[in-house]
């Protein structure tokens, strides 16, 4: 039976077959095919079991709107859950199966739900799982997860490349039907950047599913002329097969684009789909118009759809979905689609028109006044039941049923900023309200302009108004002869016959019942109804079925559909996949990492590295032999102390400070002085935030009498920059003061240990004898003819310095240094190493810079002069943040030598509870301390200058680790700092 | 969003990192001012639902702070200057 | 002396790179000394005269002007990069500084970015799915920092078949792999 119900005709390629298969069946399709019209095509009209209920299913619509025909699309990593059907376009080989049915699609042994249905209406959840309330997280919700919810994620890695972009128009038209493709020739032949986008493969919207002329020709060749012209015109950019997905401020736009999925793998090197950010300066919305519904009993059985959807796979795509047909409408468009149909020879069985006299369709049987209350078959449709005007009921045979209740402007963008849409009783449709994005117009059938002359006459009116707009010379041509047929409906929302459900959201299983029930229960509000019922709340986010709620919650309340209002909608327009949205930035692309200048040797070493922001630092260097972390850094710590450990600093961050008023600015940044220090040498420096916090820490370098060069922590060296950027313009803009980061441009090594001096002055071509750059001291220096800096300064609290050179030659320095350090045993030491030393020198770093301690807090509080105005200094003086009982920086260690204490760890009294008001402060950063032998700490502890020498607990429920600990001072190593002055 | 800057005309709002309230500028002196006076300018702000100025900074960009007078229900902006120009009108030099 | 030195590119090399990837081509250059140059306050005057004196142009916001030995472009209100020769400016500041005396503040950049120059035809397609930059629609000379992957970048508009970029050095092979892969994407 293959394509049994493909008829003639059709903007499909019959000579290109298409095998594919559904649910492991084979079938062939055509190029130009949906997967939905190729399955119509070859007899299958099941290809879903509905969200709750577990129904039976079928497409609903022929476009994005689908709520049923959700389909597992592809395998293996690239199976896509809840593709729909009706938009994916047909591939070679594309393998599809259906979802939310188990064992099989025709027999699922969830549908005992539908047996249940009485039980799972609206607000079921909330009254059924109240009680016991511990029940809900370990029972109910997992059974509820299992048996709800359409399709199932892969758990492979996508291996798809998505990729993102930025474009720029004067005009961007969202749609491309009649009235898109007509303002799109207005702008493009004016001159203008136009975007033409449109989510179907095939432009020319709706034209491509009627059989409407345009200008004389069939309304789908018009259209393909019409985007001939517009390709050829190098200021319009076509882009089919992309959504404009959300409206953002100031005539952003953003767009999916897929560039792939129409193919059964991306070509090499091609994303499968790309996110653009589109600027435009005006905007017009012609997205169309989507058909809803009218609900009456058993309307959700595959094979009943939307009339206009049942049109378009007949003129579009070639398919008859039935061999019967019957039609069920409210308007003249259902008309329509019969007359069609019987243009195509498909056998229209009636057309059930709700409404009285008119005249009569010519060749079909024409049942005005009438209804239909009921349908039959299981897995499709067999028959309707129809209650006639003389109020006889009457079965009619048929396997596909077309529904129209009218056709809802989308409008859905233009609510996107929170515009209302206004209701136009003369169509019986929402159209875009005002206040909708600045720059965006909207035409054709989203505007309300329903007929084929209207998108036409609208599309160039819209273009003519945005033209001018933009200072472009346009003037209106003459229209192509269209139809404009009006608009002739008389609402009929919900078939009041019946005891059974009538479906409004079928992708949520939303009936008339729950939004009775919610009526009922006084959730008029259309935002309560939408809530409490989920009507809408859909992936479709009910494109097809909310008017229709809203209009049934006005019939029951008795209000007009105006005054009971209406929910808006929010991007996305249709669902986005989260690859589109990440792009390229996953995996090891997510950050672009930073290398420092001895990578590459540090590499060659086999260093292992680690992740400091986005820079990779050498972590430790392990040595033969090594088989813990530990060896190696406890080596590196030795090593340093005994003779010289070599680190590249590079990454802390190094910003050049120049002006005349350069020192006064750093009394302004820095709590401490800077104006007084002498050229060629460097101070610490610590920087606070206007409420006293610490901010930030470094040493700063008098390089000459309008020059500094000060250093940051790694992690803050953007936040600092950007404060001084601050300070300069904000706060004292006529400072001359003038700053640039230099971070990258120098290589920067320090270099540690008592032989430090020795190993330089080897190839430092100044004397750097402590007399000649005594401690604290910063200069510039060559070193074998190189330009350099070197600047004395101590993290470690061993004599260093640390020296830089051009970037470029940063590897060369360190192979330089490790080859003049040979002699003494010279080691590479990475930032665990760096940890160590610092702690047991009682350096503060990351987790004491946590951005909520003061420079009190870490015991730095002489720093902050007050004999100066600097950031931070009035209210580091707040009484709260200088009591005696607050936290002071103290040193730790465990009692027993062999005791293990782990940061984090909470310090408690001895004999007082473990508990939050006994909690005296915490664990901020340990080590291991090959020096003292044993594990060292720094903490924050309540008066911790007052209890030097206590011993407490530090308790760490995390770690399960409670050990008695001694409070020290926090300089372990070295308390006079002898070393780092020898 | 898209701001006007003054300087390099229309650039997209992701380039900048936002501040907050433009009062900031009105730093007080350290040297004069008291807790009081501080805690007032750093804590104490206006949340209008209409025009606000604020300060944006130009972060991959031109390293401008810019006040930036923002309508917060509408996103409209009204207004975009140097900030710098905005701090000397305001007498604000040293 | 400092010719004793061996350097090593910001891709990791001992000489810059090419790449070539269909219509494009992204070259490494490594033979490009830069400097940044502000004017000192209240020095505007002399600053343009030294300026003028010394062959180093000061382009107008966002752009950039091509000069004898010195070429620059805008980077903030006040302050330039300006490139010279790398082989006869190794040390730019030491070759700038006497040019301005107190006129300015010079500090080296040199070796804080990684040069790419991206020449081609259909440099649009390219940078678009890289910049916000609208290149199509902005002059020849156009310069503006920029992001490209998450990295802030200046970039050139040299000619419609040439752009060049400067993005941050330790980020270079980062940097290079964008512009490979999207490069590779569209042709």
């Amino acid at each position: 039976m293959s394509q049994s119900n493909r008829i003639s005709g059709g903007q499909i390629d019959r000579k290109t077959s298409l095998q594919f298969t559904f649910d492991g069946r084979s079938y062939v399709g055509h190029a130009g095919d949906t997967l939905a019209s190729a399955l119509l095509a070859n007899g299958v009209r099941l290809m879903g079991r509905s969200f709750k209920y577990h129904r039976p299913r079928g497409p609903l619509s022929s476009g994005s709107e689908e709520p049923n025909a959700l389909v597992h699309l592809r395998t293996g990593a690239r199976q896509e859950p809840n593709t729909r059907a009706t938009v994916a376009e047909l591939f070679d080989g594309l393998h599809a199966t259906s979802q939310n049915a188990w064992p099989s699609l025709k027999f699922d042994a969830m549908s005992i739900n539908d047996k249940l249905n009485s039980f799972l209406t609206a607000g079921f959840y909330y009254k059924t799982f109240m009680w016991p309330a511990a029940f809900w997280e370990k029972v109910y919700e997992p059974i509820i997860r299992r048996a709800a919810g359409l399709g199932a994620l892969t758990k492979d890695e996508d291996p798809d490349e998505y990729d993102k972009g930025f474009i720029h128009c004067d005009l961007l038209i969202i749609g491309a039907g009649p009235a898109g493709l007509m303002a799109a020739l207005m702008a493009g032949r004016a001159g203008a950047r136009v975007v033409l986008a449109d989510e179907d493969f095939r432009m020319g919207g709706r034209l491509n599913a009627e059989t409407f002329e345009v200008g004389g020709v069939a309304g789908a060749d018009w259209a393909s002329a019409v985007v001939a012209e517009l390709a050829a015109t190098p200021n319009v950019r076509l882009m089919n097969r992309t959504t404009i997905v959300g409206a953002f401020d100031h005539g952003i736009y953003s767009a999916v684009e897929r560039v792939s999925d129409h193919l059964s793998v991306p070509a090499a090197g091609k994303p499968r789909q790309t996110l653009w950010r589109i600027y435009s300066k005006r905007a017009i919305l012609a997205g169309g118009a989507t058909e809803r519904p009218i609900a009456f009993e058993n309307n959700d059985r595959p094979g009943v759809m939307l009339a206009g959807a049942l049109r378009a796979y007949a003129n579009r795509w070639g398919v008859a979905v039935g061999d019967r047909v019957a039609m069920f409408t409210n308007n003249d468009d259902g008309l329509r689609t019969a007359r069609d149909l019987l243009a195509k020879g498909v056998d229209v069985a009636a057309v059930i028109d709700s409404r009285q006299g008119g005249d009569l369709l010519p060749g079909i049987r024409h049942l005005q006044g009438a209804q239909v209350i009921d349908s039959s078959g299981r897995l499709g449709l067999k028959s309707v039941t129809v209650r006639l005007a003389d109020g006889k009921t009457e079965t009619i045979s048929c396997t596909a049923l077309g529904v129209s209740g009218g056709w809802n402007p989308n409008v859905n963008i233009t609510s996107h900023h929170r515009s209302r849409p206004e209701w136009r009783d003369d169509i019986a449709a929402f159209v875009p309200g005002t206040g909708g994005p600045a720059g965006l117009s909207s035409a054709g059938a989203a505007s309300g302009a329903m007929s084929t002359h209207g998108a036409l006459a609208t599309g160039q009116a819209q273009a003519l108004a945005a033209l001018a707009d933009l200072g472009f010379a346009a003037k209106a041509d003459e229209l192509p002869r269209a139809e404009d047929t009006p608009i002739v409906i008389s609402p009929l929302w919900f078939v009041h016959e019946g005891k059974g459900r009538a479906w409004i959201d079928q992708q949520n299983d939303v009936t008339v019942k729950d939004v009775k029930l919610a009526h009922q229960e006084n959730f008029i509000a259309v935002e309560h109804l939408k809530r409490y019922t989920t009507l809408g709340m859909a992936t479709d986010q009910g494109k097809t079925g909310n008017v229709l709620g809203i209009a049934i919650m006005a019939e029951l309340t008795g209000q007009s559909i105006p005054a009971t209002g209406t929910t808006i909608y929010r991007p996305p327009y249709t669902p986005v996949a989260m690859g589109a949205l990440a792009g390229r930035s996953r995996g090891k692309d997510f950050k672009p990492f930073r290398l420092t200048p001895s990578h590459q040797w540090a590499a060659e070493q086999g260093a292992i590295f680690v992740e400091v922001g986005n820079w990779l630092r050498t972590q430790w260097v392990p040595k033969a032999g090594e088989t813990t972390w530990r060896q190696s850094v406890d080596r590196e710590v030795l090593a340093t102390r005994r003779s010289i450990g070599i680190c590249d600093v590079t990454t802390l961050g190094k910003i050049d400070i120049q002006g005349t008023d350069a020192g006064a600015f750093l009394d302004k940044v820095y709590a401490n002085t800077f104006s007084t220090l002498a050229v060629g040498k460097c101070r610490y420096g610590l920087m606070l935030r206007e409420d006293g916090i610490v901010f930030d820490d470094g040493t700063t370098a008098r390089m000459g009498t309008h020059e500094f060069v000060m250093t940051t922590t790694t992690a803050n060296a953007v936040t600092v920059f950007r404060h001084l950027e601050y300070c300069r313009q904000v706060l004292w803009p006529d400072m001359d003061v003038q700053i640039i980061s230099t971070t990258e441009a120098w290589a920067q090594f320090s270099v540690a240990g008592p032989n430090a001096r020795s190993l330089l002055q080897k190839i430092v071509d100044q004397d750097i004898s402590d007399a000649a750059f005594p401690y604290m001291g910063a200069g510039n220096i060559t070193i074998g003819g190189l330009r350099g800096r070197l600047f004395r300064i101590s993290f470690s609290g061993e004599l260093a310095y640390e020296i830089a050179v051009p970037t470029r030659y940063g590897d060369a320095m360190i192979r330089k240094l490790m080859a003049a350090g040979a002699e003494f045993d010279a080691i590479v030491y990475g930032t665990e190493a760096l940890g160590v030393m610092r702690i047991e020198k009682g350096h503060v770093a990351g987790g004491e810079l946590n951005g909520q301690s003061t420079a009190l807090n870490m015991g730095l509080g002489k720093m902050v002069s007050k004999k100066k105005d600097s950031i931070g200094m009035v209210l580091s003086q707040r009484e709260g943040m200088n009591r005696d009982e607050g936290y002071r920086l103290v040193g730790v260690r465990p009692v027993d030598p062999t005791g293990s204490i782990s940061a984090g760890s909470h310090f408690m009294e001895i004999g007082a509870p473990v508990d939050l008001a006994s909690d005296g402060g915490w664990l901020t950063s340990k080590v291991y301390s090959p020096h003292l032998g044993c594990d060292i700490a720094l903490g924050y502890l309540k008066a911790g200058d007052q209890k030097i020498g206590r011993k407490m607990r530090a308790v760490n429920f995390l770690t399960k680790t409670d050990t008695l600990v001694e409070i020290v001072s926090p300089h372990f190593f070295d308390p006079q700092g002898e070393r780092l002055r020898g | 969003m898209i701001i006007n800057h003054p300087i390099l005309g229309p650039r997209d709002a992701q380039e900048f990192v936002y501040l907050g309230d433009a009062n900031l500028m009105g730093r007080p002196d350290g040297m004069t001012a008291g807790i009081e006076a501080f805690h007032d300018y750093l804590y104490n702000r206006d949340n209008p639902a209409g025009a606000h100025r604020e300060l944006w900074y130009h972060e991959q960009g031109d390293r401008s702070w810019l006040v930036v007078t923002r309508n917060t229900v509408t996103h409209e902006i009204l207004k975009v200057e140097m900030a710098r120009d905005v701090a000397r009108a305001g007498g604000r030099s040293k | 002396m400092a010719n004793a030195w061996k350097s090593l590119t910001a891709l990791g090399q001992d000489t810059a790179q090419v790449v070539a990837i269909g219509p494009y081509q992204i070259s490494e250059r490594f033979d490009v000394a830069l400097a940044s140059l502000a004017v000192r306050r209240g020095q505007n005057a002399a600053f343009a005269m030294a300026a003028q004196t010394a062959g180093v142009p000061l382009p107008p916001a966002s752009s950039f002007a091509a000069g004898e030995v010195f070429s620059a472009f805008w980077v903030t209100p006040e302050m330039w990069f300006i490139e010279a020769d790398f082989a006869s400016h190794q040390d730019i500041t030491a070759h700038l500084k006497p040019l301005f005396g107190d006129t300015a503040s010079i500090t080296e950049q040199t070796d804080a970015w990684v040069r790419f120059d991206v020449a081609g035809t259909g440099l649009a397609a390219l940078f678009e799915r890289l910049t916000n930059i609208d290149l199509v629609s902005l002059p020849d000379g156009f310069a503006s920092r920029t992001v490209i992957e998450h990295l802030g970048v200046y970039l050139i508009k040299r000619s419609a078949t040439e752009v060049v970029l400067y993005g941050p050095r330790s980020s270079a092979l980062g940097l290079l792999h964008a512009l490979q892969v999207t490069a590779k994407s569209i042709i």
